[in-house]
């Protein structure tokens, strides 16, 4: 109870509990703007050229965006709760590397096992990161920005030069990558069966609602009984866990690993939880926002090709995205201060 | 937290001398020794000419990152500011301009970048971290727009040459000499003027510092501007050095600016740290990869060796203080109880 007021800061957090007409949810719901950003950059890019909304480059879309929102959605835990891995690229290559390994020594192995040795490796880095944070009271900024360098250091260390290519990984896996369910690919499935699983988590449970808790007010959540550091380091075991779960759909999707997979990522990450309105200062958005984030950033890599515009502006795209979410914000956040305390003065 | 009542209690020398900073230039010292005693080629004049040719770069940015780092921000965008003078200069001489016009054009674009994420950070009150991993992606990007992938080589010999060469055949390079006079300028400022006290001021209470009259806010968008001319200093240094403009010149370097900071003994809290253990911290940070480069380690492992460090550069200060507050708690303890809550209290 306690957990969830605090939780609800009037600025940024679409209260999820409370009833709304349909028609407020909508327009007042802060992932509306990129939703509205997504229309008219489909609408347009489709006017201009008609091969964007073509299977095959939906398809793309759709697995670029998989392997975006699962790392998405574990830097949204970690953000709620006002922290930040900046770590989840190198993990996802940790991972995809050692996963590879696995599959080229043991062809035999079921995807399924593969899933989960991924899991596993980066529950184990995600451990690391948030033992490190909790117990050395560092901020997680300068851990991740650590293991940033030293989990990539590792598969470098590790892998060498070599490389892990399709020829060398068993069919079953490679065909997970390919393959789909009704029309819709498997690693989409995924992304969905965690974006729910982590959604309906965070609003509608009380360990959800106490990161939100933490993000807010770490002090207040700590007064009012919360486990801080217990959940800080199951956030950060979340991000790295998901980041491995990435790391196989990483290899199974494109079917080579070397040590540099995955390098830059965290950027791109970030910058999705951030444009999905996802607080750097922690206590507000929602792993919706951040995969839709994933999704704007995709929809826009890919509109850039077909629309023959230079690959190079994308970065450059992601990075005023950053700014102007990050502005919107702000905005946001000092018209609803300045509201609130108009009421306030009438009370 | 406990350094100020520890330094009021002991005599100054001895909290010197156990104070990190000084620590990080000892075992800088120490490593150099050892390495050039124990490593074939490291104690060689022309190795120490590549180790201090290294480290200029990350020196110079670390200079203002100090100040910036001890008001409580930071600024992640400092190798991309890099990169993008780097490409601008490419294509500046590509168009025909002099070099003598080209290069205070650079440092006037680098200042201009800085204000960019200055205006961001005061007058919009945005959070300097989202700011610069924003602001890192825009720039990069912008680097790759103006130049593409492509790279401009054929920079004047004379240069070229000078950032290259040594003093009167030493193998203390040229450019080390703006290097030192920038270090003790900012040296002095940070320790002995008004706007140093200011800058700590700022970093250990915002408020508290503009009640007793510091704008901190017009320092910090000053600080920014400064950090952008001064990396765009580097890149038109790195560009000579290597005679090669491209948009990926120094990628990944504001970590190692960070790290190094760090290194020295700046907490990323603010209101801490000491300029000459910034570039401790810089020169350990340098000699360690350089011998461990010169023993063949790969430049990719050895960002193990970075991230470790800069994760040991924050947890250990972190259980250094605390188990020092520990023993005193214990030591005032026995003679006068009251004494010892008081300390404890105050911790």
């Amino acid at each position: 109870m306690n957990a969830t007021k605090v939780a609800a800061p009037p600025p940024r957090q679409v209260s999820p509990g409370e009833r709304r007409s349909v028609f407020g949810t909508v327009f007042k719901a802060r992932e509306s703007g990129i939703i509205l950003a997504l229309i008219v950059l489909v609408v347009f890019t489709a006017t201009q050229n008609s091969r964007f909304l073509s299977g095959q480059s939906i398809r793309d879309i759709l697995l670029g965006t998989a392997i975006l929102a699962v790392l998405a959605v574990g830097q949204a835990v970690v953000m709620i709760t006002r922290n930040i891995d900046l770590s989840v690229g190198s993990v996802l290559g940790l991972s995809a590397f050692a996963v590879g390994t696995m599959l080229r020594d043991n062809p035999g192995l079921p995807v399924i096992v593969a899933l989960l040795a991924g899991l596993v490796v980066g529950a184990a880095c995600g451990l690391i990161n948030g033992a490190v944070v909790r117990f050395g009271r560092v901020p997680a900024l300068v851990v991740t920005l650590g293991t940033l360098y030293a989990f990539r250091g590792a598969v470098y260390f590790w892998a060498g030069g070599q490389q892990i290519n399709a020829d060398k990984l068993p069919r079953s896996f490679l065909d997970f990558g390919d393959a789909s369910v009704l029309g819709i690919p498997w690693l989409v499935l995924i992304a969905v069966l965690v974006m729910v699983i982590a959604g309906v988590v965070l609003r509608n449970y009380r360990g959800g609602r106490e990161l939100y808790a933490m993000g807010s007010s770490p002090q207040a959540a700590q007064l009012a009984g919360i486990k801080v550091g217990r959940n800080t380091t199951i956030a950060f075991l979340v991000s790295g866990a998901l980041a491995g779960l990435a790391g196989v759909l990483f290899a199974a999707r494109f079917g080579t690993v070397d040590a540099a997979a995955g390098t830059g990522y965290e950027l791109n990450v970030v910058a999705a939880a951030v444009v999905g309105g996802v607080a750097v200062f922690g206590g507000s958005g929602s792993v919706w926002g951040a995969s839709l984030g994933a999704l704007l950033l995709t929809v826009i890599g890919s509109a850039l090709a077909v629309l023959d515009i230079d690959q190079f502006w994308q970065q450059a795209i992601v990075g005023a995205l950053i700014l102007l979410a990050i502005g919107a914000d702000r905005l946001v956040a000092v018209r609803v201060a300045k509201a609130l305390k108009k009421r306030d003065s009438h009370v | 937290m406990s350094d100020p009542t520890t330094a009021a209690r002991r005599p100054a020398w001895l909290s010197r001398l156990a104070s990190w900073d000084v620590a990080v230039i000892a075992i800088a010292i120490v490593v150099l020794l050892v390495a050039s005693g124990t490593i074939d080629n490291f104690g060689t004049g022309r190795n120490y000419t590549f180790l201090l040719l290294d480290l200029l770069p990350i020196a110079l940015m670390a200079l203002p990152m100090t100040f910036i780092i001890v008001t409580g921000e930071i600024d992640l965008s400092v190798a991309s500011t890099l990169g993008l003078t780097s490409a601008v200069m490419g294509s500046l001489w590509n168009s025909g301009l002099t070099i003598e016009t080209i290069i205070p054009l650079c440092i006037v674009l680098g200042a201009v970048l800085g204000a960019v994420n200055g205006f961001f950070v005061t007058v919009l009150k945005l959070p300097s971290l989202a700011v610069t991993i924003g602001t890192m992606a825009l720039y990069r990007g912008l680097a790759f727009v103006v130049l593409g992938d492509s790279a401009v080589a054929d920079f004047p010999g004379s240069y070229t040459s000078w950032v290259t060469g040594t003093v009167g055949g030493s193998s203390i390079p040229n450019v080390l000499i703006p290097l030192i006079v920038l270090a003790i300028v900012f040296g002095v400022v940070l320790h002995a003027t008004p706007i140093g006290r200011g800058v700590f001021a700022a970093g250990a209470s915002d408020t508290a510092a503009r009640f007793a009259g510091i704008r901190t806010g017009r320092a910090k968008f000053w600080l920014y501007v400064v950090s952008g001319a001064v990396a765009g200093l580097a890149g038109v240094l790195w560009t000579l050095r290597y005679s090669s403009a491209r948009a990926d010149n120094g990628f990944g370097l504001e970590l190692a600016v960070v790290a190094a900071v760090l290194l020295g003994g700046v907490s990323i809290f603010g209101g801490k740290g000491t300029l000459p253990g910034v570039l401790g911290g810089v020169v350990l940070l340098s000699a360690l990869q350089n011998a461990l480069r010169l023993q063949d380690v790969s430049n990719e492992a050895l960002n193990i060796v970075t991230g470790v460090l800069l994760i040991i550069s924050v947890l250990l200060p972190n259980i250094l203080s605390s188990t020092r507050a520990a023993l005193q708690r214990r030591r005032r303890r026995s003679p006068s109880p009251k004494a010892g809550a008081l300390a404890g209290a105050e911790q």
